[in-house]
């Protein structure tokens, strides 16, 4: 009898563990519950819808036959209610029970909503599923909607606030710390892409919060701010961040930190079961320790190992370098790595041309890059992140790869060899 | 599957693959009609590294691992089940730059002449050989089966 693997999921971490199955294993069984309704699709592109730029059908992270061409089972709008790890059985909120040989917990986040008076009036939401975006988007249809507020100015809440910005309504964005993005920018960053923000009409409060939200005839009418300012607006959306769904695996009595704890080939505490993507605690190499980072490429490649190691094929995870990109009104921003460490501890070397939007922040420690920061100019970031990624000490090199010279001229020998070739490389 | 191979030492720097490139990618695949009608939304996806007397040609390295096909959001880059190479799908890609994040070698550019897409090597989708190679004058690109342990 064939194996089965049961994956709870359906995002980019079942799509790589699918992947990955079927590059070794045509005979396995695997099946994917998912409580939401939708074939595959791309959560990150979900403000590239709400901004008008894509069509509902370019969300499709795969194509339509996905489920039939890699033979998978699809359970969907089902929750998985509890894991029984002994018993090597799942059961689901139909009343459903599934019995599996492995199983990938890829149960992702869900967002963090600020316990608020007034947040369960009429036109208040989060963005992470495309449910969220649909109801939005309707809202905005068929209610006269000019002025939003964004609560959190980090990621989420950066692209949603563009997004709106794009739709054409006034937005007013608000973060509880100092600056917006702190997590991912350093001050200079961060006050460049305020400054672009402000240029196209966003109102931006730091330091502050929503204590309450106002209604009128049960819809979202304003917001009192905690300095005790008020902002009458047509809508609130809370993008403050996500926080792993560890919940079934907390029930089911695997080790569970902030997410839950993993190896280097995503297996749990629990004999057969995997977890990967922004619900595990991986392995990031620049901070060289486990911790969640909720982002699509670790998601994906975790998902690969997890999938890879389940028909017994071991590629142990090097680690993940924490790393988005954003933007404001056109011009790009990325961040690598421990980007804004703070100078002293580390060694920093900066660029600035602030007419042209155009910043550099680049992070050594003991001559290997740890991180980097950059706005305006992104073009070939990737040798940054690969020298990141790889350790390589760039001493021989440093003064033109630290110039902001991009070249694989700029490389130590050895390691361009392996860049040209396109193979993997072992330090 | 077919690998365009690298050879600095034969590189002369004449940039001709960057022309034949664009031409290949243009609708006309006339240089004339493609240099005077279609340059403004067309770039190479080859580029030409140079510094002092050292010189080669760039394009994607088909990675065993592409770490651009882990990090893509939309699903463009992918690699196609015909080939084997590893190509972005202009039509679904949004232009995130999360590819040109992650690619080791920097080989993946903005294109924001058009619609903003992430512009690469297609191995000139569908050719016994690709446009760069067939046009260097010294052989510093050739295409050839490359297997693993190169």
């Amino acid at each position: 009898m064939s194996m089965r693997i049961v994956i709870i999921g359906n995002s980019a971490t079942a799509v790589g563990a699918v992947e990955s199955i079927r590059q070794y294993d045509q005979a396995a069984e695997v099946m994917i519950i998912s409580e939401e309704p939708h074939m595959i699709y791309s959560r990150p592109l979900l403000s590239h819808y709400l901004a008008g730029e894509i069509e509902r059908p370019r969300l499709a992270y795969r194509g339509a036959d996905f489920y039939v061409k890699h033979h998978v089972a699809a359970v969907l709008e089902d929750r998985v209610t509890a894991i029984e790890p002994d018993a090597h059985r799942v059961h689901t909120a139909s009343g459903a029970e599934y019995a599996y040989d492995k199983l990938l917990i890829a149960t992702g986040g869900q967002p963090i909503v600020p316990p608020t008076p007034g947040q369960e009036a009429e036109g208040v939401f989060t963005m992470t599923r495309l449910l969220d975006a649909e109801r939005l988007l309707t809202y905005l249809r068929t209610h006269t909607v000019r002025r939003a507020v964004v609560v959190g100015g980090g990621m989420i809440g950066m692209k949603v606030t563009d997004a709106l910005v794009k739709r054409g309504l006034e937005v007013t964005m608000v973060e509880l710390a100092p600056l917006i993005l702190s997590a991912a920018l350093d001050q200079t960053a961060s006050q460049m892409l305020s400054g672009l923000l402000r240029q196209a009409g966003v109102e931006i409060h730091t330091g502050n919060s929503v204590s309450e939200i106002g209604a009128r005839g049960g819809h979202v009418a304003e917001v009192a701010l905690k300095d005790g300012r008020t902002l009458p607006c047509d809508t609130v959306i809370f993008g403050v961040g996500v926080r792993p769904n560890v919940e079934l695996a907390r029930q089911a009595g695997l080790r569970v930190n902030r997410g839950i704890v993993v190896d280097e080939y995503m297996r749990t505490s629990a004999v057969d079961v995997y977890a990967a993507g922004d619900v595990a605690e991986a392995y990031d190499l620049v901070v060289d320790m486990n911790r969640t980072v909720a982002i699509w490429p670790n998601a994906y490649r975790q998902g690969m190992i997890a999938g890879a190691h389940m028909v017994g094929v071991l590629r142990p995870d090097k680690g993940g370098v924490a790393m988005n990109t954003v933007e404001a009104m056109g011009v790009p921003a990325m961040s690598i790595g421990y980007g804004n460490a703070p100078e002293g501890e580390y060694e920093v070397v900066t660029e600035l041309d602030a007419p042209r939007h155009v910043y550099r922040r680049l992070v050594v420690k003991e001559n290997r890059l740890v991180g980097a920061i950059l706005v305006g100019q992104i073009e070939r970031a990737g040798i940054y992140t690969g020298l990141i990624r790889h350790r390589i000490d760039i001493s021989e090199h440093r003064r033109n790869l630290l110039s902001g010279h991009l070249s694989l001229l700029s490389l130590p020998d050895q390691y361009r060899k392996h860049v040209v070739r396109g193979v993997g490389i072992e330090v | 599957m077919k690998r365009i191979v690298i050879h600095e030492e034969y590189c002369i720097g004449c940039h001709l693959c960057e022309i034949h490139c664009l031409v290949q990618h243009s609708s006309s695949r006339d240089i004339i009609k493609a240099y005077r009608l279609e340059r403004s939304h067309l770039m190479p996806r080859v580029l030409v590294e140079e510094s002092g007397p050292i010189s080669f040609a760039l394009q994607c390295r088909q990675c065993e691992e592409p770490a651009c096909i882990e990090a893509c959001i939309s699903g463009a880059m992918h690699r196609d089940e015909r080939t084997g190479a590893v190509i972005c799908d202009e039509s679904k890609c949004v232009g995130c730059w999360m590819c040109i994040m992650v690619c080791p070698a920097g080989a993946i550019r903005q294109n924001l002449l058009g619609t903003r897409i992430a512009s690469k090597c297609d191995l000139c989708y569908g050719a016994d050989v690709p446009a760069c190679v067939a046009h260097c004058p010294n052989e510093a690109l050739t295409y050839e089966e490359v297997g693993e342990g190169r």
